[in-house]
């Protein structure tokens, strides 16, 4: 009965989306003041649907109802609680289900939240958003039916061992929050296209909804590249996997976006150039869901699917590009703006932001679909691995990197070298000292690579924080935007440096071991003392245990276990960490090796390792104190007539 | 500066900036995409000693053997057309199997054997990649397993 209800709840909800999508959309064009009304009461009515629906969907899950198809080929009886309910998004049909609730808790912020915002461009907004919906609900219902019934069965085939874990509990849906909250500068975008108008005041509403989306794709990112790291075994933690460049892509684009707001806001200036960069993130966002749904692309994240689905979402993904891109040529001209500013300048840094950035995003593009494209044109089966990526991405990051430091110091208008030139050479020379002294103390050998990576972080870090002490103003009377940039800023040279050390100081050897074995690694000696039998919940498992000491003090006893999950019959390697801020030692567990108790053991030390997520989290943190400066909280109409500077 | 200069001025820093990231592309792409092979196109001669690729097929029943005194893996991967026997020294991962797809990433050695330097790992048991999907030869599958059926039948 309950599925019933959920399977409802969802057409209704669907019935409701058209008529958000169309009414208000309609009203705001024929000046219908009632069919304008209407926008709001179907936001909220959407919302609740869409959570009537999730909420039967977990029930179903949480009382083991194995007569759902979909609970039945994700879940088990056995399965701990906690994992019950996030196996509701381990897999298709559920993270899809998850997809729409949060478009429709977006719609519903975005409604409630936006009392600043004129009722006629509240109606475009949350139309647009009700014509995504439209789509998405439809793509659910026809394809992917998570409340389908099917016989009663015993119990269920389990939830893939691989996400029975807290990583994967939380990834998804903070990942899933990320793209689809750039709906929401997608919505307003479309919005202003229609209107005709895009001023000040629309960049003060759209600066922060697509700050608080970009925090979770930040955090999303961060979470998914942690849990691969410590959860499948092999001590990666970036791939340049498909699906993880499908993340990255409306993180780069994104992040543009959040940067040319900056301008669009501040000086009415590159807002056709805004326009198109919200357009891109969310069509970005889309083709992350459609490379992940389709299996077009060969993938370690490819889950077995189906090719139908992707040709929906294809279709949709056209649909959102083609009707906005059509309006976008038919509005374009209406955005232009006449002020004015010098080659060097705010404005040209933030452009030059925004150029690479794209240029980023286009070739990780360009590097994931490449395969698709050569097979398409015959020409052969080809793949495109990190090398690639590497070779791309490294050079266009220091060009970013280098381009980040004065971009912040640069005043908007008009500058002049002369007026920055002791901050820059102050921000440089300690940038150098840096660099050369930090790997002579700890280093084992001399890289330029190490020293062109710590030099630009550090340049990025300093240029950042002479900014804000040029700001001569205590940390307490900094504006939110400020903290925004300084911890983003800062973040981004923490995650440059532990991305830096970790690629190239990483020692990382595949040993055989017998028990009372002793391999040492940068100083560490890894002692091991055998495997035993142990049992979990669900599964059996070996459990190995490795005693690392320093300078003969033991600092450290890991449990790692090679895992088989009873349900599946799948083997899993759960590796065991000893985490300090400097560095990680992982230890995972291979195969037995003969009959005298000898394993092949995988033994990694990774200096800085850590130093990627914090960095990551500071970005985070940047991202939510810019989302929620002063200056948007309780906007009044009247505030926001503030003419822009002009020159 | 004059309006036209600084706009002439954007467009030539817009143009290097492209011009840069085309060249780091292009060269980027043709020195580092591999290609994917199959047992079938490695017997066919199609590929040099030496020249990194990488080979994907089914993981023979029966032919996965361990050195228990090194790292050393030794397995055959086929389409049912063609095997290659392939080398490998590190870990394997989690869901290899026996009668399962696999994917590898290396060279091709003078002893006709192939010596991978990675083997590709997935997350789910019962994902096949499309490119492994197309390669085999289903019809000499089947003709095999009847065959095998028969023998055991016999026994």
């Amino acid at each position: 009965m309950i599925p019933e209800i959920g399977q409802f709840a969802l057409i209704i909800a669907l019935a409701v989306s058209i008529i958000l999508g169309v009414m208000p959309l309609w009203g705001s064009i024929n000046g219908n003041s009632q069919y304008i009304a209407v926008a709001k009461p179907a936001t909220y009515t959407q919302f609740a649907l869409m959570t009537v629906s999730l909420a039967c969907l977990v029930y179903a899950f949480v009382t083991d109802d194995f007569s759902v198809k979909y609970v039945t080929t994700t879940s088990n009886s056995a399965l701990p609680l906690l994992f019950k309910v996030s196996a509701v998004w381990g897999a298709h049909e559920g993270s899809l289900l998850l997809w729409g609730y949060i478009l429709s808790l977006w719609t519903f912020c975005v409604a409630i939240f936006s009392r600043s915002i004129p009722p006629l461009m509240l109606a475009r907004i949350l139309g647009v958003l009700g014509l995504v919906a439209v789509g998405f609900l439809l793509f659910l219902i026809i394809t992917s039916n998570p409340f389908d019934r099917i016989p009663m069965q015993l119990d269920g085939r389990d939830l893939n061992p691989l996400l029975q874990d807290i990583g994967l509990a939380i990834h998804p849906p903070t990942l899933y929050v990320g793209y689809v909250g750039f709906a929401v500068a997608y919505a307003f975008a479309v919005a202003a296209m229609i209107g005709g108008k895009l001023d000040v005041a629309w960049a003060r509403w759209a600066r922060p909804w697509t700050n608080i989306a970009w925090v979770f794709l930040t955090i999303g990112i961060a979470l998914g590249s942690w849990w691969a790291y410590y959860e499948l075994g092999w001590g990666g933690w970036w791939f340049w996997d498909p699906v993880e460049n499908a993340s990255l892509m409306p993180w780069l684009v994104g992040t543009a976006l959040m940067h040319s707001l900056v301008v669009t806001e501040k000086r009415g200036l590159f807002k056709a150039w805004t326009v198109l960069l919200a357009i891109g993130a969310f069509s970005l966002s889309l083709l992350g869901t459609f490379l992940v749904r389709s299996g077009v692309l060969t993938s370690v994240h490819s889950f077995a699917s189906d090719p139908e689905r992707g040709l929906f979402i294809l279709a949709f993904l056209m649909l959102v590009i083609g009707g906005s891109l059509t309006l976008f040529v038919v509005q374009a001209r209406k955005f232009e703006s006449s002020a004015k500013f010098e080659p060097f300048s705010k404005e040209t840094g933030l452009l030059a932001n925004n150029v690479i950035l794209v240029v980023m995003a286009s070739a990780v593009l360009l590097g994931t679909l490449f395969p698709l494209i050569t097979d398409a044109m015959g020409i052969g089966k080809i793949s495109v691995g990190p090398p690639y990526f590497n070779a791309v991405m490294v050079p266009l990051a220091v060009v970013l990197a280098i381009v980040m430091g004065f971009g912040l110091l640069l005043r908007w208008k008009k500058d002049s070298l002369g007026r920055l030139s002791t901050t820059v050479w102050t921000g440089l020379v300690v940038s150098l000292v840096i660099a050369v002294v930090l790997p002579l103390i700890f280093a084992p050998d001399f890289s330029s690579l190490v020293l062109m990576g710590l030099l630009i972080s550090s340049w990025v870090a300093f240029t950042t924080l002479l900014w804000v002490i040029r700001q001569k103003r205590s940390p307490f009377r900094l504006s939110g935007t400020s903290w925004g940039a300084l911890l983003g800023h800062i973040g981004l040279a923490v995650t440059f440096t532990g991305i830096t050390l970790v690629s190239i100081y990483t020692i990382e050897d595949d040993v055989r071991m017998e028990p009372g074995d002793v391999k040492t690694i940068q100083g560490y000696e890894f002692k091991f003392l055998g495997v035993k039998d142990a049992k979990g919940p669900n599964y059996m498992a070996h459990r190995g245990t490795i005693i690392i000491s320093e300078k003969n003090q033991v600092i450290a006893t890991l449990h790692p276990e090679k895992r088989s999950y009873l349900v599946q019959k799948m083997p899993m390697t759960e590796a065991g960490i000893d985490v300090t801020l400097f560095r990680d030692l992982f230890v995972a567990l291979g195969e037995p090796l003969g009959t005298e108790g000898a394993w092949s053991l995988r033994l990694q030390y990774k200096p800085f390792l850590r130093w990627i997520w914090l960095g990551a989290i500071l970005m985070g943190l940047g991202g939510l104190f810019a989302a929620f400066d002063r200056r948007y909280r309780g906007m009044r109409k009247s505030r926001l007539n503030i003419k822009p500077v002009t020159a | 500066m004059k309006a036209r200069q600084k706009r002439m001025l954007l467009v030539a820093i817009a143009v290097v900036a492209i011009g840069f990231a085309s060249v780091l592309i292009i060269n980027a792409l043709r020195s580092n995409a591999s290609y994917y092979l199959t047992p079938t196109k490695v017997a066919n001669g199609e590929v040099e000693v030496g020249q990194l690729f990488r080979l994907g097929g089914m993981v023979v029943d029966g032919s996965l053997k361990r050195d228990t005194k090194s790292m050393n893996v030794e397995f055959v991967l086929t389409d049912y057309t063609n095997n290659v026997t392939v080398h490998y020294d590190k870990i394997l991962p989690d869901l290899f199997k026996e009668k399962q797809s696999a994917v590898t990433r290396g060279k091709m050695k003078a002893d006709g054997h192939f010596y991978a330097e990675e083997v590709l790992a997935k997350h789910d048991p019962t994902y096949m990649p499309p490119e492994v999907k197309e390669s085999l030869n289903m019809d000499n599958k089947k003709k095999m397993d009847t065959e095998a059926a028969k023998k055991e039948v016999k026994e």
